[in-house]
């Protein structure tokens, strides 16, 4: 087996893990902040692969076009699901909130099958077969666009929570909840805006997900566990220790796909997470409690 | 035993009576498909009754449990599969196996302070990777499932639980009124009053002289050997297993709708559960495949409505507040 | 003879800050000793090593001659040290009886007798009347009593108090203050206390000890302390009620 197979299987596996990061960013910008167990966070990813397939099969549009309406869409979904709902879970016992979003998660999930059915629906997109070729490496166009898609999204939301008032006031929030609201910051908008964008960066992943993977209810559950894994495992309250976990796991993924069997290709990330739930529960770089 | 009897007020006693006769009597009236329907009732109050010990009790969330009722169901079908070991027999090692990985998963979180969500992750993970284990292990028969052949000759070897609903109907439920009983009895116990404790603060507990530890793993080995259990007759029921159905993540939050919606924590909460939320989600879908609506969902959408519903307006569950309606308060159930 | 409790050298640190330096004190058996000092002193590390919530960094601790120091919590309940929590920490969801229980059914087995034990605390602590409250339900004073209880119920032959008057009215600070003495003074109780209601430290004191910045300096009787230059200095600013 040749080196440059490897190589591109660790490829694959970088840019795929960008999506992954940008799908557990907003898992770690939900739990790190608002402290909300997302357990419905795959069944959103999924229901924005949905919505980029819709988009795609409908208007024609290239989910990297569609992200934007659909993160935005998102955004809007969960401003009002947190102020509506998840807001009088805050602070209540955690196996509640996460029973709330498991139910939640159940009926979206099951409203997928039920409205389209449990078969794979492929994005054939024009440049899904295409790839670049860099010596003898075989880059799929799809994933780069992707894993661009995911590194831009990333990157504003960075700049977002380093650069704008308000994203420091969130920053503060996460930090030190009674000193914020001692400050004067509206604790509940400022919860509700940060759900949004976790969920805004769901929606994004999710849309840019399509262009790798089929849409079909039977990932979110995978999407979800994966999202917790590669927050934990990069570490809580780390934006860029969910992106570098994305891009691990992605790694490991791809080769536990490629040398063992692809269906065997979680088991390391399981492994991994109890790992560093044992032995470093901050994660690669989170802050120790 | 008789201190517990004494315990329910009287009004209790005659619901209790009632319904015990009830259920004895029920399978004279009852259809086949009817029949089958309060096994799988029986069988979810007697898990849940299991994963409430650990939960609603000791405080512990485990979201992974049916790693062990798939271990239970696996390790007695192999048994009687590759040695004709018969599950009376069996059970025992499939309790055996499973209080083990319960003894590993509880290790890992209890001496290194893995809690809460944390736990629960860890849980799921030891849930999946067995489930990707056992799929790709050809002895156990792999993705493609293990089956245990149904042998007209043995048809009336009720010790190899080989017989038709009624005795599974029986056996379940002896099994969910046991572990009523025994939840019943651990609650007015010394262990049981420590598990409270150790569930509504931990440092609070340890100051005054309780072994955290210790009291948690008692817990979860408890909830993972009954567990076991009705994993072992539930395989024995359906004749089949599948690592996909067996340890899914699915079944082990199915295992738990009942005990969250009949009321953590408490000794009936668990069989009202089921008994509401069975009876609910098979009807549910009778009544779409008569209307002709193909809504392989429908069910699922249900349970987890009721889920978000009831954990939002009445988060200690459907059975606390029954009981204030039926006026039986004062006893700790 | 050898003290109850014996602290010595006893230094803790975290993360470069010295919360305790070098601590060394006897507490005889049956005294009544305080442990006073300015916010930040160093009083509540100590107790926590003391209790078993953190091992000590440097020094020993013994009790009734047997070293505890480095036990788990539960251990050195079940070795005759009782405590209370600055932050009360009742069991909310369980009864005001229940509480006090789980206390009782350390060295007492069966539930009846732990159960009679319980209530005679409550009797004792004026809470008899209010024992199938749900604990989460009861005003502070209330819930200060209730932690007394549930330690007392262990069984202890030490008993440390951190800061059980803070929040308490001077009608009720009096109360607790009548009560703890009479538990010394009908049990031999030995009470090691962590206080900044000095009302309550002079009126309960034999023995005191003064932390600043985690060093002890100064000890002796309560009327010394006050007068102390050195310890008024440190309290600049601070009650002196």
């Amino acid at each position: 087996m040749s080196m440059a197979i490897v190589i591109n299987v660790i490829i694959q596996g970088v840019l795929t893990g960008l999506v992954y990061g940008l799908m557990a960013l907003g898992l770690s910008v939900i739990f790190g902040v608002v402290r909300v167990v997302n357990f419905a966070h795959g069944e959103f990813a999924v229901v924005a692969m949905y919505a980029a397939y819709l988009l795609f099969v409908t208007l024609k549009l290239d989910p990297i076009v569609s992200l934007f309406p659909i993160a935005a869409a998102f955004f809007l979904i969960g401003y009002v699901l947190q102020s509506m709902l998840i807001n009088r879970f805050v602070g209540r016992a955690e196996h509640e909130q996460f029973i709330l979003l498991v139910g939640l998660a159940i009926v979206i999930v099951n409203s997928l099958l039920m409205i389209f059915g449990p078969d794979a629906r492929p994005t054939n997109l024009p440049y899904a077969i295409e790839s670049y070729v860099v010596g003898p490496l075989f880059i799929d166009k799809a994933r780069v666009y992707a894993a661009a898609g995911a590194l831009v999204a990333s990157a504003s939301l960075f700049g977002f929570f380093r650069y704008t008032a308000t994203g420091t006031a969130i920053r503060a929030c996460a930090d030190n909840l009674t000193g914020a609201a001692v400050v004067g910051l509206n604790v509940k908008r400022l919860y509700a805006l940060t759900f949004g964008l976790g969920l805004a960066c769901v929606g994004a992943a999710g849309a840019l997900m399509v262009t790798i993977a089929d849409a079909s209810p039977l990932l979110s559950q995978a999407f979800t566990l994966l999202a917790f894994i590669i927050v934990i495992v990069g570490g809580l309250g780390s934006m860029t220790g969910a992106l570098i976990g994305g891009v691990l796991i992605g790694v490991s993924e791809a080769l536990a796909s490629f040398f063992l069997a692809p269906s065997m290709k979680s088991m390391f990330s399981f492994a991994l997470l109890v790992a560093v739930l044992v032995f470093r529960p901050r994660g690669l770089m989170g802050r120790s409690a | 035993m008789r201190s517990l009897w004494s315990s329910i007020p009287v009004r209790g006693r005659v619901i209790l009576l009632v319904w015990a006769a009830l259920l004895l009597a029920a399978p004279i009236a009852l259809d086949r498909y009817l029949i089958s329907i309060f096994v799988l009732i029986f069988y979810f109050a007697y898990v849940g009754q299991a994963w409430n010990l650990m939960m609603g009790f000791a405080g512990q969330l485990s979201l992974g449990h049916a790693l062990y009722a798939g271990l239970g169901g696996y390790v007695a079908a192999l048994l009687w599969f590759y040695f004709g070991i018969g599950p009376w027999l069996g059970v025992f090692a499939g309790v055996a196996v499973a209080a083990t990985f319960g003894a590993v998963i509880g290790w890992l979180g209890f001496r290194f302070g893995i809690e809460g969500v944390y736990f629960a992750l860890l849980t799921i993970a030891f849930a999946e990777f067995t489930r990707i284990a056992f799929d790709n292990m050809p002895f156990t028969g792999g993705a493609g499932g293990l089956f245990l052949l149904y042998d007209a000759q043995r048809s009336h070897q009720w010790w190899n639980l080989r017989g038709g609903p009624l005795l599974f109907y029986y056996l379940t439920l002896a099994l969910a009124a046991g572990a009523a009983v025994l939840t019943a009895s651990l609650t007015r116990s010394r262990l049981g009053f420590q598990w409270l404790a150790v569930r509504e603060d931990e440092q609070a507990a340890l100051s005054l002289g309780i072994n955290a530890f210790r009291v948690k793993m008692i817990a979860i080995l408890i909830s993972a050997g009954m567990t076991a259990i009705g994993g072992v007759v539930l395989t024995f029921y359906y004749n089949n297993l599948f690592p996909a159905q067996a340890f899914d993540i699915g079944r082990s939050i199915e295992m738990i709708l009942a005990p969250i919606i009949g009321g953590l924590g408490t000794i009936f909460g668990p069989i009202v559960g089921a008994f509401i939320l069975t009876p609910l989600g098979e009807g549910l879908i009778a009544l779409t495949q008569k209307l002709g609506i193909d809504a392989p969902g429908a069910k699922a959408v249900f349970y987890g409505l009721a889920l978000m519903v009831i954990i939002t307006v009445r988060p200690n569950g459907i059975w606390p507040w029954l009981r204030r309606l039926l006026g039986l308060t004062e006893s700790g159930s | 003879m050898t003290a109850l409790l014996e602290v010595a050298g006893v230094s803790k640190r975290f993360r470069g800050v010295l919360a305790v330096d070098s601590v060394s004190f006897e507490v005889p058996a049956g005294v009544i000793f305080a442990v006073i000092g300015p916010n930040g002193a160093g009083k509540t590390t100590l107790f926590n090593t003391i209790a078993g919530v953190f091992a000590p960094d440097g020094g020993a601790i013994s009790l009734a001659g047997e070293r505890i120091d480095g036990l788990a919590p539960n251990e050195i309940c079940a070795r005759g040290i009782g405590r209370t929590f600055q932050i009360v920490r009742p069991f909310p969801a369980l009864s005001v009886e229940d509480n006090v229980m789980v206390g009782a059914l350390l060295h007492r087995r069966d539930l009846a007798s732990a159960r009679e034990r319980a209530q005679a605390l409550l009797r004792r602590l004026d809470l008899f009347d209010r024992r199938r409250q749900i604990a989460a339900t009861l005003t502070l004073p209330d819930r200060k009593r209730l932690e007394v209880a549930r330690a007392l119920a262990t069984e202890p032959r030490l008993l440390l108090l951190d800061e059980v008057m803070a929040g308490l009215r001077p009608t009720e600070t009096d109360r607790m203050v009548a009560t703890l003495r009479e538990l010394n003074r009908e049990s031999g109780l030995t009470i090691l206390l962590i206080e900044h209601v000095m009302r309550a430290v002079m009126a309960l004191a034999s023995r005191v000890l003064v932390l600043d910045h985690g060093i002890a300096i100064a000890r002796g009787a309560p009327e010394a302390i006050v007068r102390n230059p050195a310890v008024v200095q440190s309290y600049l600013g601070a009650e002196t009620a």
